[in-house]
């Protein structure tokens, strides 16, 4: 998939997670920012790359700002901010989130 | 060595420090000896002095023990004033030993500690740049972290020795006659302090407020203070009552609060004259409200609270539902004001607050404690001392202490953000769970199983969902994730002793 515009899903509040994509060359790259990140931030690495990796983009920069979201969150603010950076989100595609 | 609550002590340091493992929360019948201060007579005239740096100069010297009480909390200027002349007087090797340390004292003591002005620290908890700092081994020699009744048993025992003890109050008269209720930061409660001022070698008072011999009621008394030292401002009135002290909208806490009033009311410690704690937590607060509304529908009356007071808890004794205020320290503004109109509100100290080793304190003959938690493990040891990344962010408080009640209840959503409360293993052990008998949790109550009564009573209880302390953890787990393990060095920045001086637990520095 091709990212024609950054997009940004998701909020500052607590328990949520602000992700921005951009266009990237050098696969996943992602910038986080998180309070748990010592005990979780491998994991919510992991849950966005393999959350983009479905939708089809493998290249990409993010940059997370989380404030302790759950897996579920933070797949479902990948995935939304995925479509508006490829201005595909008139067609929501939540069987990623399966 | 390990302790009774498996944790692992390094024995060097035990060795060195001369120091005990943990046994039993059962304190026994032990025979103690206390220790008495050194007195300079005079007949009491002119102990009002304006140079604080003279004080100083004449009664310290390198390499003492300095103390300080917290009844300010975020108001403080009495701290600030003293260490900054301190630091810049060059003085060395100064152990520090406040009953607690507030967020406003961080800067000044991570600047002391720098310097090499402090090189000790015992105190019931920090947070902030201070917990934060002392974490990531910012101070050679490990803190010792002491409960509330644990310093005044420490000090009455010459386990700490102070030797000059420096106490802002809001009045004094010029013999040094004081109490914390009357002037422009008033705290109520001066609990704390009041042990400093009964065993330090020099007792010198700060205060804004001189007023006519003799001032009554005397909380500190004459007998005890050296000099009396006026200051321009000894605190902010606007401070005092903030910190811990909130009320609360969240739903999840409201439930958690409803749920340990249905926990207390059907309990066999409800009827006529129970007692009962509360702490400053959000839930714990709401807790008081639910119970009134119980009280009164009941008809029952209690024959005391206890603790760290709050409005809501002044508001049952005016209303008439608590006989009385056992109060050793007032988190908010409207119970410290309520000390100087309830003859009922009576001031206590620290050891007749808590002290294990006493002919029995008050927290002997409280029945229900309401404490709250930063991790809860499934043996219902807790934490209320570090964060879930290690670093040292809070205090004991009176938490070991009010675990001695009758019925000891610990509130804790199941999870905060993605950090899980129910854990497999806390991350330090600061109360034991042999004197924790009841977890709740918006998603349920545990039963620690010791406490085959309180099994038995609240089956019969159809609104108390009822789960094993185990079910609870798997359902935080579910929802959050496995953290990886926090990694930290081998080396200790910090002992947590229990309340009879053995060690509970330590916190080691940890690697970023």
């Amino acid at each position: 998939m091709e990212i024609k515009t950054v997009g940004v899903a998701g909020t500052l509040e607590s328990s949520d997670i602000q992700i921005m994509i951009s266009a990237g060359q050098n696969g996943i790259e992602v910038d986080l920012d998180s309070e748990v990140a010592k005990s979780y931030g491998d994991q919510i690495k992991k849950v966005i790359t393999e959350t983009l990796n479905k939708f089809g983009i493998t290249n990409a920069k993010v940059k997370a700002t989380d404030k302790g979201a759950l897996d579920c969150v933070i797949a479902a603010r990948t995935l939304a901010a995925a479509q508006r950076a490829t201005e595909t989100n008139d067609e929501p595609r939540l069987e990623v989130l399966q | 060595m390990e302790n009774k609550v498996k944790r692992n002590l390094p024995d060097d340091l035990m060795t060195k420090m001369n120091l005990k493992p943990f046994e039993s929360v059962e304190i026994g019948n032990p025979e103690v000896k206390r220790v008495a201060p050194k007195v300079q007579v005079t007949t009491g005239e002119s102990k009002v002095v304006d140079s604080l740096e003279d004080v100083i100069k004449k009664t310290l010297k390198d390499g003492m023990t300095i103390s300080f009480h917290h009844h300010f909390r975020n108001g403080d200027f009495a701290f600030n004033k003293v260490m900054n002349l301190i630091i810049k007087m060059g003085y060395q090797n100064l152990t520090l030993a406040p009953s607690s340390l507030t967020g406003v004292m961080n800067d000044t003591v991570i600047e002391a500690i720098k310097k090499g002005v402090i090189t000790n620290i015992t105190s019931s908890g920090m947070r902030g740049s201070l917990g934060d700092f002392v974490s990531h081994g910012g101070l050679k020699n490990p803190v010792v972290f002491r409960s509330h009744g644990n310093r005044a048993r420490s000090i009455e025992e010459g386990e700490i020795k102070i030797d000059v003890a420096f106490l802002g109050v809001p009045n004094a008269d010029p013999a040094g006659n004081a109490n914390g209720q009357e002037g422009d930061a008033v705290f109520g409660s001066l609990g704390y302090a009041l042990i400093d001022a009964q065993f330090a070698d020099k007792v010198v008072l700060l205060t804004d407020n001189i007023v006519d011999y003799p001032n009554t009621p005397a909380s500190i008394k004459q007998t005890q203070v050296d000099y009396v030292v006026k200051v321009d401002q000894i605190g902010d009135a606007d401070k005092i009552g903030s910190g811990a002290t909130r009320f609360t909208k969240d739903p999840k806490e409201l439930k958690i609060a409803q749920t340990v009033n249905q926990v207390i009311t059907n309990s066999p410690y409800y009827k006529q004259g129970f007692s009962f704690q509360t702490g400053s937590g959000g839930a714990a607060l709401a807790v008081t409200r639910y119970l009134r509304e119980s009280m009164l529908k009941d008809g029952i009356k209690a024959s005391f609270a206890l603790g760290g007071i709050t409005k809501p808890t002044t508001d049952l004794l005016e209303e008439g539902l608590v006989k009385k205020i056992m109060d050793v320290q007032d988190f908010d503004k409207g119970a410290a004001a309520s000390m100087a109109q309830n003859k009922n509100q009576q001031e206590i100290d620290a050891s007749w607050y808590a002290d294990p080793h006493n002919k029995g304190a008050v927290v002997n003959n409280l029945d229900v404690a309401i404490l709250s938690a930063l991790q809860i493990d499934t043996n219902f040891n807790v934490n209320v001392m570090t964060g879930s990344d290690g670093v040292i962010r809070g205090a004991i408080g009176g938490h070991q202490d009010a675990a001695a009640a009758k019925m000891t209840i610990i509130t804790a959503p199941l999870v905060r953000g993605r950090n899980a409360t129910v854990v497999p293993e806390v991350e330090t052990v600061v109360t034991p769970g042999d004197s924790i008998d009841v977890l709740v949790t918006e998603r349920g109550v545990a039963i620690n199983p010791r406490r085959k009564d309180l099994i038995a009573a609240f089956a019969k209880v159809p609104e108390l969902n009822i789960v094993d302390i185990k079910e609870l953890q798997e359902m935080a787990q579910k929802q959050v994730g496995t953290p990886k393990p926090i990694e930290y060095t081998d080396r200790v920045v910090a002992l947590v002793q229990y309340r009879d001086g053995t060690i509970i637990d330590t916190i080691k520095q940890v690697k970023d």
